[in-house]
């Protein structure tokens, strides 16, 4: 069943043309790959779902409704959550401000701070301190923790490896695997190890358009076409 | 099923303990001014400074909280001062024309933050700052013009209720003297007086409770990045138009309080720039983003217009045989020296002295 749709969207950064009549299917459940190269147009696309770019044309459909002309913050209250590549979390404030500030009432529900503290124990730890203090790697666990504290339907993320030491990385993986046994996350990523381990669906886009779409296990097993598309090697 | 969080307290810094510490010596002096310091000028400040801390922190909800940067601050202020002093002089000295007056006040702060907020909070700072000092500078023009209303550039005197007189015994012996308690007289000078301080505590009150709420901390967000609030859920234009209306209405309520305490108010005492100016400083030298700041700034500014000159003197008559001392140190010059102790204050405390105290002591 479709979760989200994207239907010929075409976006524009000032006066330049990034997305291309980009659709895209994200089924419910599970982890979606986007896949390209540098500047191919895979944060516009995530951009695009959250309304901080608006696609001049095409729509955007997200469970059966329209998003077209929706406010950003109207489309995070749909149950969307965004984890930008910059990470997104407020500097000034604490973590437990970072995480307050996506319930929806001011209050946490135990269980999920619970679950959250068990994936990301270094939240915990650093509960009172201001996020501008914390590593790289504990700002993008804190990130992700910001995106899962309270349920969503879909959860949008930006490259969440990148730059981070390879212990965090198969952490954060861990991480998604359990999250997106109960929230379908669509995830850019130029990892295509941490992609390939993670991901059901994938697409590849490519000057800002879509030039693949498939199974994973299949773009894993086609060596040809990933060097094609990814410039990548079998290894 | 949602719960409030069991947490630990976060540790406080030692720094942040002083600058706790000092806004409560503030409190209690304040409290205790008149009969601290029992000459007519000390309460005056002390009155001063009460209100001023409230007119702060609102501009510091805004500026420091919000990250909104706005001219008409004293604005607002002026509306409850005028608001108050219009409806003292034409329905007389009671507390009924005191809640019109304050009412009316309010609702034009209000209409009027709400319709500068909705019309341009989504255009960039730099803009929006000059449609508040446009709309300032419009508002000085009107209360200038519309003498018959506002008394013109003499404004207006009135009467207060009759408890807030000097005259009035609020506290009597068995001869029908006034009660005098460590030397001062219970009468309608010190009833005004707690009227001022009790009323400003209240209001800085509320104010903590905001900034300490949960719209407190969307705020702080909205400060460091309008984009990732938006992201997570935030309409930030509501929420920017909601803080703008809320500090215009307690500018609005210190302006009333003030023009109580007064039985005065021109467009000098309640909608000067000199006034928004004050402000700033007082925000800049106390500390943006901490309401303790305000307190900070505001005991600090007022002292300084109010005794400097005084101080100076007297140093200027202490080293009338250094050469150049007393022509350096003349009373005359104290807005000179105003400005010199302003940015050494800026350079040893970049983040106002409640701010930077109060990362004095915290560890990474």
């Amino acid at each position: 069943m479709s979760l989200l749709s994207l239907n010929a969207i075409e976006t524009a950064i000032g006066q330049y043309a990034v997305l291309h009549q980009v659709s895209l299917e994200v089924c419910e459940g599970g982890v979606f790959v986007l896949l390209g190269r540098n500047g191919a147009g895979k944060t516009t696309t995530l951009r695009s779902i959250m309304g901080l770019w608006r696609p001049s044309a095409g729509s955007v459909v997200f469970q059966g409704q329209d998003m077209r002309g929706l406010h950003t913050a109207e489309i995070a209250r749909l149950g969307i959550a965004y984890v930008p590549e910059s990470m997104g979390i407020f500097g000034g404030l604490t973590v437990e401000e970072n995480l307050i500030l996506a319930t929806r009432n001011g209050r946490f529900d135990q269980e999920r701070l619970k679950r959250i503290w068990q994936l990301f124990p270094a939240l915990e730890r650093f509960w009172s301190k201001q996020a501008w203090s914390l590593s790289g790697g504990q700002k993008q666990m804190l990130s992700v923790a910001r995106a899962i504290i309270e349920p969503r339907k879909l959860i949008l993320v930006d490259e969440p490896t990148k730059g981070l030491a390879p212990a965090i990385v198969d952490a954060m993986m861990e991480a998604f695997r359990d999250i997106s046994q109960t929230t379908t996350i669509l995830l850019v990523e130029q990892n295509f190890e941490f992609a390939k381990s993670l991901g059901r669906d994938m697409a590849v886009i490519e000057d800002g358009r879509v030039v693949h779409t498939g199974s994973m296990a299949d773009f894993a097993r086609d060596t040809a076409l990933q060097n094609r598309l990814l410039s990548l090697s079998a290894s | 099923m949602t719960h409030a969080p069991s947490l630990a307290s976060p540790k406080q810094t030692w720094g942040a303990l002083t600058v706790k510490l000092l806004v409560l010596l503030v409190a209690a002096l304040l409290l205790f001014a008149p009969f601290l310091f029992q000459d007519t000028r000390s309460i005056e400040v002390a009155a001063r400074i009460c209100v001023f801390i409230v007119l702060v922190a609102s501009y510091d909800v805004l500026i420091g909280y919000t990250g909104i940067v706005s001219f008409a601050h004293t604005m607002f202020f002026g509306f409850g001062a005028y608001g108050a002093a219009i409806a003292l002089r034409t329905m007389g000295p009671g507390w009924d024309a005191i809640a019109l007056g304050a009412s009316v006040g309010c609702v034009i702060s209000i209409v009027v933050a709400a319709a500068i907020g909705l019309l341009s909070l989504r255009v960039k700072a730099i803009f929006f700052a000059m449609i508040t000092l446009a709309a300032a500078s419009v508002v000085m023009v009107l209360a200038s013009q519309l003498s018959q209303i506002t008394g013109g550039e003499d404004g207006i005197t009135y009467k207060t209720p009759a408890v807030f007189k000097t005259a009035y015994k609020l506290l009597v012996d068995d001869h029908g003297k006034v009660v005098r308690w460590f030397g001062v007289k219970i009468n309608g000078k010190l009833a005004a007086y707690y009227f001022v301080y009790a009323s400003c505590f209240a209001l800085f009150l509320v104010m903590l409770r905001l900034v300490g709420s949960p719209i407190g901390t969307v705020l702080k967000a909205i400060r460091e990045n309008e984009a990732r609030a938006e992201a997570i859920g935030y309409r930030v234009v509501a929420y920017r138009t909601f803080v703008f209306c809320f500090s215009a209405v307690v500018a609005s309520l210190a302006g009333t309080i003030y023009a109580i305490w007064l039985k005065y108010t021109g467009p000098k005492t309640a909608l000067s720039f000199t006034i928004m100016i004050d402000i700033l400083l007082m925000v800049v030298i106390g500390g943006m983003g901490t309401m303790w700041g305000a307190v900070i700034g505001a005991v600090l500014l007022v002292l300084a217009q109010y005794y400097l000159r005084d101080l100076m003197g007297s140093a200027a008559e202490a080293l009338v045989n250094v050469p150049l001392a007393p022509q350096v140190l003349a009373p005359d010059r104290w807005l000179f020296w105003l400005g010199i102790i302003f940015i050494l204050l800026v350079y040893n405390f970049p983040k106002g002295i409640a701010g930077t105290l109060a990362d004095k002591g915290a560890s990474r």
